[in-house]
């Protein structure tokens, strides 16, 4: 009993930590993108406007929380919701350090995937309850660019997979100890990180919600909180995939040793993660975006060939030895 | 501690497939086309938790991604692109009425409720180890005894495809293999 209450204080600490670490995210991304592009970014709100995302958060809870009445009203205000959870439970796989994390699942992969992939409801189900044209052109837009980009994120992951014998994360990031798997699943980790923004859909894969052709796609007569539970989602993907990235190529919370004695394995863990964080919002930045088109054709033609060659080549090396 | 987690075990599976058989039902008793495929999704969610407490992991991780997360994605797609549901929004009846909002939120908490005690109970886990089918049991099977099978199954899915991308090739041009 003890121990179950343990975990619940373990979960209640994990969430408080990450959803104002997601409202952040919002702030440190802007002001980012404002010094790449070579001005300011939002400064205004207490030192450095770090209180920008608070005061966006007050003024999102002002707006009215608004039903549209030609929307199909449960599945509307479900879909945020899926959305968010979806990500959300994927943080309960992750190692955070060796003894920090929320499950010790051994299909921890597979869990992460699955969840990856019924995420995809909360974006197709938004554009279909909204009934309005742009966000139902945002949701197909969704449904067709996630199915096929998770097809390869499951690949890319194989040849982790492969190399550790397993797919539970803790024994992943211990099979690192000697050496990051980057090394050898280069390949892999750039398929994976790929397929990772295109499943979070954020700049330059965010199609279903590119403003300059359809409003704002699938959120697009969305307000208030319910608006906010999607932002929440997106920050927490970019999050939750840098973080699986970490675990499954950086070695998780794992340095080697001259480093490792300076900080504690957890702080490590976060570094990684926040530096693969800033490379999203300077993808983000600096890339333009692609017609709908050329995204799937890219992903088809170019991602699953590669992600395929990858996994055949990885396999040939573990049998013959190399590896 | 052994007895009392196993009539847990017992009892999830039962909820488990009770759930998933409320929901079948409504799959085929609604009138609308999304909610159905909706409910789709929460039987074959409950169906994964079936398995997983079988002690079937693999098979349960794989229920969810590829039947939830890729088939079912590719219905609700079928679904938009048609305008199905939106066509039979303006034909049939409203049901709104509080007993289907209730039976829905339900059904989603038993699972979720669920999901929350396997994670939390430690002992269940060591219960269950006795007829677990991990993962590399499982591809031991599919690639020795099962070959064949498998062979026979890849053959359907190429056959498939390629009549898929017969029906889908533009009129007028002739498909190019």
């Amino acid at each position: 009993m003890t121990e179950m209450l343990w975990k619940l204080f373990e979960i209640t600490v994990i969430i408080a930590l990450l959803i104002p670490m997601a409202a952040m995210l919002v702030w440190v991304e802007r002001r980012m993108i404002g010094i790449w592009q070579d001005r300011l970014g939002p400064n205004r709100v207490g030192p450095f406007g770090i209180l920008q995302s608070f005061a966006d958060l007050l003024k999102i809870l002002g707006k009215e929380d608004w039903v549209p009445p030609f929307s199909d009203g449960r599945v509307f205000v479900l879909a945020p919701v899926i959305g968010a959870l979806c990500v959300l439970m994927s943080f309960a796989v992750v190692p955070f350090s060796s003894v920090i994390g929320v499950s010790d699942l051994n299909i921890g992969l597979l869990f992460f995937l699955a969840m990856a992939s019924l995420a995809v409801y909360g974006v197709v189900l938004a554009g279909w309850a909204s009934n309005s044209k742009y966000a139902l052109l945002g949701g197909m837009r969704a449904a067709a660019q996630t199915v096929s980009y998770e097809v390869f994120m499951g690949l890319s992951v194989m040849g982790v997979v492969l190399l550790t014998g397993s797919f539970n994360l803790r024994e992943i990031v211990l099979a690192q100890a000697d050496g990051w798997l980057i090394q050898s699943q280069f390949i892999g980790f750039i398929i994976f990180l790929i397929a990772g923004i295109a499943e979070s859909h954020r700049l330059p894969f965010d199609l279903p919600e590119a403003e300059t052709e359809l409003t704002a796609g699938f959120h697009t007569e969305y307000s208030g909180l319910k608006f906010a539970l999607f932002f929440l989602g997106e920050y927490l993907g970019v999050t939750l995939i840098s973080a699986m990235s970490v675990v499954l190529f950086f070695g998780g919370w794992l340095m080697p040793e001259p480093l490792a004695s300076w900080l504690p394995p957890l702080i490590w863990f976060v570094v990684k993660v926040m530096c693969l964080v800033m490379f999203f919002i300077l993808l983000r930045t600096s890339l333009p975006r692609p017609r709908f088109d050329q995204l799937l054709k890219f992903g088809w033609v170019v991602m699953l060939p590669l992600a395929l060659v990858n996994l055949l080549a990885t396999a040939l090396l573990r049998l013959s030895g190399v590896l | 501690m052994m007895l009392t987690a196993l009539a847990t075990i017992e009892s999830l599976f039962y909820l488990a497939g009770l759930v998933a058989v409320i929901a079948s039902l409504k799959v085929v008793t609604g009138n609308n086309t999304v909610h159905a495929l909706l409910y789709l999704v929460v039987s074959l969610l409950a169906v994964a938790v079936c398995f997983y407490l079988m002690g079937a992991p693999f098979a349960a991780g794989l229920e969810v991604i590829v039947y939830a997360g890729a088939i079912l994605v590719l219905f609700v797609f079928a679904v938009l692109m048609f305008g199905l549901g939106k066509d039979e929004l303006r034909h049939a009846p409203k049901s709104n009425n509080l007993a289907n909002m209730i039976a829905a939120m339900l059904l989603a908490f038993v699972v979720l409720v669920e999901l929350v005690i396997i994670i939390y109970h430690g002992d269940m886990q060591q219960s269950l180890q006795a007829n677990v089918v991990d993962s590399k049991a499982v591809g031991i099977m599919l690639y020795g005894p099962y070959l064949l099978a498998v062979e026979i199954a890849s053959f359907l899915l190429l056959a498939g495809l390629l009549a898929g991308y017969h029906y889908a090739k533009p009129d007028g041009t002739e498909a190019s293999l």
